[in-house]
């Protein structure tokens, strides 16, 4: 049976339709991520399975349970981190850790938990001396306490440098390996290519594209493309001259490769253009790359699309 | 289902907190006791006794006659002023000008001998209508010509002025100023604690992130109360004994200040929480509940007795839930009066049930 069941959600602020008809599920087991830049539906789908804001129209079931209905029953068995997770200010981690056993009521191993997502160091720090990833990881320990079938992660390394994402991940891949489900939220799109079995990508309150990396690459990716380190007037000069499918970002000019050979139209073009360029390069296609192509822009750090 | 089990870990979560910030323990525990070091040391000073001015005029070579020694001895036995000598023939106008005073009673040269002849003769007592202090003074000469008219008459007093004797072994400025500091304690601590968390913890998502877990409201909102009873009964302790050992004030203690301390925190904790569930940012929230709590600290009798303020004052001080709180705190520990304490409790109780009520229906974990 899936953990989560989503079928045909809707949910509008006034005139604004913050989720317009999404359709998932999340198998036992799995790391499900939805993927989109802010202001895309992400928190207030999570918001709603997580039982803390009512739907207008749709169905969900999380566990087998309504969670508008039957919420307190339902955080028993799930562990969340609310986006933006913060804690009481002269709180421990480990007391922080054992106050949320004490509300479940269960028996909880503090130092095993704490040193599962890697915060034992700082067992011992207030909150408001803990660092932003190391809060992140208290949210993730306080997420395990009760022992959840199904997390609920809604951004959990937004705003942390590399170093505390990945020590992040590793936790999340742990969760993985014991076999829970696990729900993740990001605009990082690395983060969901690296982590997430399958993938949703969320613009503007629907799904736009859904199914494992893989199965996205294939139908809305193209095999290969050419690349190299130019100035724009490059790309420019070979969307006028050729029929090539081109982007520019970054001072890179990328080329999609659709037919075999493009990539020899791409070259002589590029020769003849006598714009200067070094670095040549194919590579594969990337959930960023269609993330762009399909949302219309890259996710800046903050999420915004660019 | 009320879980103690989780008002427990919520309690000791809000202990650590509370204490570990410092700025509550600094402005419920410290702070009252720094305002009664300053009023108590302000008003107390001389035993909070009058000083009146006497002038003796009647002596015979420079030695006060038998009856006006008499007469200055029964005046220094109220123990409610503080006599001051002036010297016989000095001008006791401007003797009083000179030392910024107002009160003071003169006996006149030949009062001895009027008095025992039986003729009439007038004790001046010297004050300005304003002036509280003028009142006292003229109630004790008061006093004391009267009782000289009687053993004149050969009469022995039936009815003896219970009030001024009353007043010289009870109630001096500290023993008003311990139950008002109670409750300004009972007001401020839970009041701009609660106003700040609740704001805060509404912007942070922090209630959000609780009504993730078992703990419901009610047990949220339960253990902020027990903790504020807690710091209240503390505060109290710790006021009567600074009261007691710094300024001699007589507390009546009774079991009887216990519901005060109880339905005090209580009403408090909710007022604080339904300004802050109510307001949209902490900021708009610290406004609001300084504007309800600064008239309300001034105004229902925690610095001074409200009997000094204008009348119509008085009536506007009658909205304020601690005024009942105060007054019925004034009633048992400096009083005993237990009668009019109960009716005190009552009204606090009612408007603590009601802003309870309202408090909680406005407290959301979540959102629609």
């Amino acid at each position: 049976m899936p953990s989560v069941v989503v079928d045909s959600l809707r949910k509008s602020y006034g005139e604004i339709r913050a989720v317009d008809g999404v359709s998932f599920s999340v198998e036992d087991g799995e790391i499900f991520s939805l993927l989109g830049p802010n202001g895309a539906g992400k928190t207030t789908t999570i918001e709603i399975l997580e039982g803390l804001r009512a739907k207008d129209g749709g169905e969900v079931k999380v566990l087998g349970l309504d969670p508008w209905k039957s919420g307190y029953a339902l955080h028993r068995k799930m562990g969340i981190i609310p986006q933006g997770f913060r804690f009481f200010d002269y709180s421990t981690p480990r007391e922080a850790v054992s106050y949320y056993a004490k509300l479940f009521g269960v028996k909880a191993d503090v130092d095993r938990i704490l040193k599962e997502v890697i915060l034992e160091d700082a067992a011992s720090l207030y909150y408001n001396k803990l660092s932003g990833g190391q809060r992140q990881k208290l949210g993730l320990a306080l997420s395990l306490v009760n022992s959840p079938q199904l997390v609920v992660l809604d951004e959990p390394t937004t705003g942390l440098d590399p170093q505390a994402r990945r020590a992040v991940w590793n936790v999340i891949r742990e969760l993985k390996k014991e076999d829970r489900s696990v729900i993740l939220t990001t605009h990082y799109l690395e983060e969901a290519e690296i982590l997430a079995d399958r993938v949703a990508i969320m613009n503007h309150g629907r799904i736009i594209s859904a199914g494992t990396t893989e199965e996205i690459l294939e139908k809305e990716g193209s095999d290969e493309r050419l690349e190299v380190k130019a100035a724009e007037s490059l790309a420019d000069y070979l969307k006028k001259e050729t029929k090539l499918k081109v982007e520019y970002s970054n001072g890179v000019v990328s080329v999609l490769l659709e037919r075999p050979h493009d990539a020899m139209v791409a070259l002589s073009q590029i020769e003849q253009s006598g714009i200067e360029w070094k670095n040549l390069r194919t590579r594969e296609d990337t959930l960023e790359d269609v993330f762009v192509r399909m949302v219309g822009g890259s996710p800046t750090e903050a999420g915004e699309v660019v | 289902m009320l879980s103690i089990g989780r008002v427990m870990a919520d309690l000791q979560v809000t202990s650590r907190q509370f204490l570990r910030s410092r700025v509550g323990v600094f402005f419920s525990l410290i702070f009252p006791i720094v305002i009664m070091l300053i009023f108590g040391a302000i008003f107390s000073g001389g035993n909070g006794a009058v000083t009146a001015y006497v002038q003796d005029n009647d002596n015979a070579g420079g030695i006060p006659t038998q009856t006006s020694a008499a007469f200055v001895s029964a005046l220094n036995s109220t123990g409610v002023v503080v006599l001051a000598p002036v010297p016989p023939g000095t001008n006791f106008t401007q003797f009083l000008v000179s030392h910024s005073s107002s009160d003071g009673i003169v006996i006149p040269a030949g009062f001895e001998t009027r008095f025992r002849a039986g003729e009439a003769v007038n004790v001046s007592v010297y004050g300005s209508p304003a002036s509280q202090t003028s009142a006292i003074v003229s109630g004790v000469a008061t006093q004391v010509v009267n009782q000289f008219n009687l053993y004149r008459a050969g009469g022995s007093a039936v009815i003896k002025v219970a009030s001024l004797t009353l007043k010289s072994s009870g109630a001096k400025y500290i023993d008003f100023l311990i139950p008002g500091l109670v409750g300004f304690s009972i007001l401020t601590a839970p009041m701009f604690s609660l106003v700040n968390i609740s704001s805060q913890y509404k912007r942070d998502k922090l209630f959000k992130q609780l009504s993730l877990t078992p703990l419901t409201r009610g047990e949220w909102l339960l253990s902020k109360v027990i903790w504020y009873i807690i710091i209240t009964i503390a505060a109290f302790i710790l006021m009567t004994l600074v009261g007691e050992n710094a300024f001699g004030a007589h507390i009546a203690l009774s079991l009887y200040i216990l519901p005060f301390l109880v339905v005090g925190p209580f009403l408090f904790v909710s007022l604080g929480m339904l300004v802050g569930t109510a307001s949209n940012s902490p900021e708009s929230a610290a406004i609001v509940g300084q504007l309800i709590t600064f008239p309300m600290m001034f105004l229902s009798g925690t610095f001074f007795p409200i009997s000094i303020m204008p009348t119509w004052l008085q009536t506007v001080a009658h909205v304020f839930p601690l005024f009942y709180v105060v007054e019925g705190l004034t009633n048992v520990l400096t009083y005993g009066n237990v009668g009019p304490a109960t009716i005190d409790l009552g009204i606090t109780l009612i408007i603590a049930v009601a802003v309870f009520s309202a408090a909680v229906r406005l407290f959301k974990w979540r959102e629609d």
